[in-house]
Formats: C-alpha cells, structure tokens, sequence
C-alpha cells in the first residue's frame, strides 16, 4: 500500500504532506517524450496482444480471443497498423537523434552524464548498486540516466530493430527473398516470437516493477504523463543531476509547473490501464509458455 | 341392367345365408376394414383407406394376394405377417445376412411404409423416394436409443448438416448421395464386412461411383497406392472427410480441421508445422487462406516430393509457392515448412538461432529478475527503517 507521503510525492498536488505546499517541480521529460512513450507502449500493448494469440495460437485463450476480436485477419491487421505507428515514432526519434546530435551538433547526446549510452559509471553504478541490494555498501547516487533506464531503452530500441525487421521480413517475405536466403525466412519468426517473447516478459515484469512498482514509486511514477518531478523526488532519485545543476546554477531553468490535478487522473487512468493489459498478457503468457 | 343387380343381389343373399361367404374382392373386406376405427383384440389399427389402397402401386391387389391366410369371412385374427417376398423376392434375398435381417420390426414397412398406401419410389411421397430416404433411415439412426442399443453413432444429424444433407435437404437434389447411395439398400452389410460398400478398401469405389474423377486422381495418389496394396493404415475418402459430416472442403470450417487429420498420422510433419507462420495464422480461424497440408501437397493424388509430378518437387516449388506468395522466386522457396528449430542435424542454422535467442532470453530474464527481487526487498526495509526515524518520508 502506498503511504500517503509518497503520493504526494509522485502526485505532489494536493498538498497534504508536511511542507508540501510549497514544493517546487522540475522538468524530467519533454511534452514530445512523453508522446513518444505513450505512442510507444500503447503501440507496444497493441502489437503484445496481437502478437501473443499467434505466437501461442494453440492456447484456448488465443482463440477465444482471436474470434472475439474478428479472427486472425483482425488481429493481423491490427498487429500490422501497431507495427507502423511504432516504425513512424521509432524512425521519428532516429530522426530527433540525428537532428540534435549531427546536425545541430548538440552535446551531451553520445556521450556524458545525460547520454543514454552507457559508460564506466553505469558499470560501478550497477555493482554498487547490487552490492547496496545485500547490505555491502552505500547506494550510488544516480544521474540522469540510471542503469536500467538506459537497459530498458536500448532493450527497446535494438529489439524494434530486430522484431522491426524481423517482422518485415515476413510482411513482404517475397521481397526480401530477393537478398536473403531461403532458411532466413524460417529464421526470422524464431527470432521475431522470441525477441518480442523476450520484450514483452520484460516490459511487464521488469519494467513495471523498476520503474513503476517498486517501493519508491509505487504504484507508478507520473514523471512521464506529467513531464515534472518534485524537488525531493529529483534530489533523492537522481541526486547527482541534481547537484550538477545546483553547482553550475542551472537548476531554475528546469522549473516547471505543478502538474493539473485532472490530468494527473487522467494519467492514471491511462496508465494502470496500461499496466493491468500488460500484467493480464503477462500471465496469459506465463500461463501458455509454461503448459 | 336393374334385373342383374337384382339377381346378383339375390344370389349374394342367398350366399351369404347358405354358408361361410368366400370373400372376393376388396369391397367385401373394405366393408369392414374400411371403417376407420377398426381395431384387433390388441388394439392395433386393422382399417384400410379404399381410396389410398386404389391409388397404391397395391391397388390393382386383392386383399389375399397378400394376406393368403384369409380365405373366408369370419375370419379368425391374423397372427403371421404377410410374406412380401411372394413377389418381392430379390429384396427379400437381399435382406437376408443384412444387418436389418434380424429386425423385430416388419422389415419391409418400417422403411417402405404402410402396404395399403405404398407408392413407387420414384413418387415424391414414397418414404424411400431419394429425398426422403435420410428421414426414413433416420426415424432409428437419428435416435440416441438406437445409438445405444447398437453402438451406433446417431448419424442423422451429422448426414442432415453435412453437404450431401444440404445438396439433399436445401437444393433438392436428386443425385445428392443419401443413405442408400453408399449404404445400399436391401443388402445393407456392416462396415466391419469385407464385402460391405462401407468397408475400408472399399470406400474410395463406393464414393467414386459418384466422385469418378477424384477417386481416379486418389488411386495415382500414394494413399490410393497403400489402400491397394493392403496397407489399411492409410486414409481412404471418410478417414479425412468423414463418412456423415462431410463438409465443402473450401469453406472454413473444414479447412481449419483439415490439418489435425493428416497430423493424426504424420504426427512429426504436423508438430514441425505447428511451429511456423501457416499454422499460427490458421489456428485463429477467421483466416483461412494459409496454407494447410493439401494446399501444398495436394488432397488426392498425392506425391512424393522425389515425383516431377508432385507440387513438392523442386522443379515445381515456385509455382505451388507462388499460388499464395505473389513474387515467389527461388530463393524464396528454399523456406522450409516444416521446420524444426529442435533438430541440429537438420535445421542447423535455424537450431543456433534459437538456441541462442533463447540463452538470450533466459539470462536477461534470470539476472534481471534477481536483480530486481533483492532491489525491492531492500528498498523496503529502507523505507521502513526511514519511516521510523525521519516520520516516513522517502526522500
């Protein structure tokens, strides 16, 4: 059960915490990101619960499904228009990258404390951390990007490219007969059903849990429907951006807005919504893998 | 004229107060067993509809070309059934050794109906006209008595649904096959019969009757061959189509069960299959088009894949392919429909894949799910040991 200390400090609007009133929040994610995640995982749930009923087509549930929904040409078509709306927002953020990164030449984006590829810190980042789990050390303090949430990005990005791919391959198998052998064609749904077996198990376990349903941030955490955190969640979450902004003084710059109560709600709705679909395929998957 | 039948009448009455009357003709029993009501001591019908019986193929009868025990009038009960095969003789022979042979019931009328009122068979009103032959047969093989008492499947409903019943029931056809077309008639011989139409081995002639050309492509076909050389294990027509609840083979419904048939014998080549896209797609129903067994390999004269003739065979892969694969080329060909991920020796490339896929999975899944066990059990005790000193608060 959350306390409710902590909803005020995932929610952080209604002011019913000690010397919450006059809590300061600060910007974590853009309005364009959180689009992007939410065009992402509802894509994602799409194509979960489209995929599944195929990959465990012999299961009572995926045809029970399967007729409900019209069949499999329905779920095919809806697993194939999931599959375009991801391609479009992936190829989108492609794009963002090699914008911001090239073009623009911005810093920071390869390389750094608010890069999302992983370097030497995210190693220690990772022991030390584990080593805090058993009680051999101090916590490590964060950045902007932990650990996991660069796993979890780069999970997700080379598995769009591999079940993106993978995927097409089978889409316009002819085409792609052209320039591939005939046993890549038996390949690609071994690898398609496992990457997104693979995908799917850990978005609905892995994620949820290190991201939304662990202690900390039980039950979810806002930050990316209301784009803000507040200032003691930032300082204990990720005290080493955190600092780095006080020293240099840029802190300020990422005030932002308390977030509205209604589209808190809204959020949430959306969200458990989200993940009661995920846990539900979660189990119907375990269910079917394991029978 | 008037004088005649005053003589005639004269005489009857003289006749019939001498002595016992001979009865004549059909009016002196239709006197009588005109009425209506008439019942035996048992309380059985005895009536005759004059009208019915004048109409019947019987009609130009008389009453003791049948019923030869009556002779004259009072007559005592008739307790032996009227013997049909005094005419009907090679029905009668026919029946003889038939599974019916030994029926409590009349063997004649509980198909053909009442005598009194039998009408041709080729008279829309016959109970064995070629339309109403599965109601007949049915009024037993459509019951759960009957199934019971014979170990019969009560067949009726699945004959009545299946196409023969529809091209029968729905379209009136008269050259739909009904019970009889492949049962026989009198001669009815159980399927356990060597001789029986129904027999295994002889299937394929029996449907072929009708179905010529299929089973002329069946007997090329390696099924055919095995039936032929003795090798029952193999599937004649009813193995796959059924022998009742035959379905349009195109349709839906029996393209989705089609491919657990086969698999009930080529139970290897049906788990491979089970592994690929064709049959993921075509076990959700709604979606028939994907490829089942005979699509490939065809239904009736089927080939091995060394054949020229079989659409499995090399030379004519892109063509079988290309029927559902538009843009199908060689290399698009060389995809193996029944491949197994499990087998090194066989699929070696396809084996490492998944093998390596699967390594994959296991271990992000196993350190991951460790790793995030010991967090949340460590994250609690933190936030409990803080709740107690700072007043729960979890920054």
């Amino acid at each position: 059960m959350p306390d409710p200390e902590q909803t005020v400090l995932a929610g952080g609007t209604n002011g019913a915490g000690k010397g919450a009133v006059q809590e300061r929040f600060f910007t974590r994610f853009t309005a364009a990101q959180r689009y992007m995640h939410g065009v992402l995982f509802s894509s994602f749930l799409g194509l979960a619960a489209t995929g599944l009923p195929m990959r465990f087509s012999q299961s009572f549930w995926a045809r029970k499904f399967a007729s409900a929904v019209g069949g499999f040409g329905a779920i095919i078509f809806f697993h194939k228009l999931c599959a375009l709306v991801l391609t479009v927002a992936f190829l989108i953020h492609l794009k963002n990258i090699f914008t911001r990164g090239i073009v623009n030449r911005e810093k920071g984006i390869f390389w750094g404390p608010n890069s999302m590829v992983a370097n030497w810190k995210d190693v220690k980042d990772l022991i030390g951390h584990m080593r805090w789990f058993v009680g051999l050390g101090k916590r490590p303090t964060f950045g902007r990007y932990a650990y996991w949430e660069k796993f979890d990005y780069w999970a997700v990005f080379w598995g769009m490219l591999i079940i993106g791919f993978s995927g097409y391959a089978m889409w316009f198998a002819p085409f792609f007969a052209r320039f591939l052998p005939g046993w890549a064609l038996n390949a690609v749904l071994v690898v398609h059903s496992e990457e997104g077996l693979l995908a799917i198990l850990f978005i609905f376990s892995i994620h949820f849990v290190n991201t939304h349903l662990r202690p900390d941030t039980f039950p979810m955490d806002m930050v990316i429907f209301t784009g803000v955190e507040s200032e003691a969640e930032f300082k204990h979450k990720r005290p080493e951006e955190f600092d780095k902004l006080v020293k240099e003084g840029k802190l300020e710059s990422r005030l932002g807005l308390a977030p509205a109560t209604w589209w808190i709600n809204f959020a949430r709705v959306i969200g458990f919504t989200a993940i009661l679909i995920g846990l539900t395929l979660l189990v119907l998957t375990l269910s079917a893998y394991f029978s | 004229m008037k004088f005649a039948s005053t003589i005639a009448l004269a005489l009857g009455a003289l006749l019939y107060a001498a002595a016992p009357a001979v009865a004549q003709g059909n009016s002196d029993c239709l006197a009588c067993h005109g009425d209506a009501g008439m019942q035996d001591a048992s309380g059985h019908s005895v009536s005759v509809d004059g009208h019915k019986f004048d109409a019947s193929i019987h009609g130009p009868l008389q009453c003791n070309n049948c019923h030869t025990a009556i002779k004259e009038y009072p007559h005592p009960e008739q307790k032996t059934p009227v013997k049909c095969e005094t005419c009907h003789a090679d029905e009668a022979a026919g029946l003889v050794g038939s599974v019916h042979a030994d029926g409590k019931d009349h063997p004649c009328t509980s198909c053909h109906g009442d005598a009194h009122s039998i009408v041709p068979k080729s008279d829309p009103k016959s109970a064995v006209y070629p339309l109403n032959v599965p109601r007949t047969c049915g009024q037993c093989h459509g019951t759960e008595g009957m199934a019971k008492k014979h170990g019969l499947a009560s067949v009726y409903p699945l004959y009545i649904d299946s196409i023969h019943g529809f091209a029968l029931s729905k379209e009136g056809l008269l050259v739909a096959a009904n019970c009889q077309t492949c049962h026989g008639s009198h001669h009815i011989l159980s399927h356990t019969d060597p001789k029986s139409a129904t027999y295994k081995v002889n299937v394929p002639e029996t449907c072929g009757k009708c179905h010529a050309g299929i089973n002329a492509d069946y007997q090329q076909g390696v099924h055919g061959k095995a039936v032929a050389a003795g090798k029952l294990g193999a599937p004649v027509c009813s193995d796959c189509h059924n022998a009742h609840a035959i379905l349009q083979p195109t349709e839906a419904e029996f393209r989705t069960q089609s491919t657990p048939i086969c698999g009930s014998c080529h139970k290897e080549k049906f788990s491979t299959y089970r592994d690929t896209f064709h049959s993921q797609l075509g076990s959700l129903g709604g979606y028939v088009e994907t490829a089942r067994c005979w699509d490939c390999h065809g239904a009736h004269e089927i080939l091995p894949a060394s054949d020229p003739r079989s659409p499995i065979n090399k030379a004519n892969l892109v063509k079988t392919c290309g029927r559902c694969h538009t843009g199908a080329n060689e290399s698009f060909v060389q995809y193996q429909p029944h491949a197994n991920a499990h087998n090194r020796k066989l699929n070696p490339a396809l084996y490492y894949i998944g093998l390596f896929m699967n390594l994959l999975l296991v271990s992000v899944l196993t350190f991951f799910v460790i790793h995030t066990l010991l967090w949340l059990i460590r994250q609690r005790i933190e936030q409990v040991k803080r709740k107690s000193t700072e007043g729960g608060n979890n920054a």
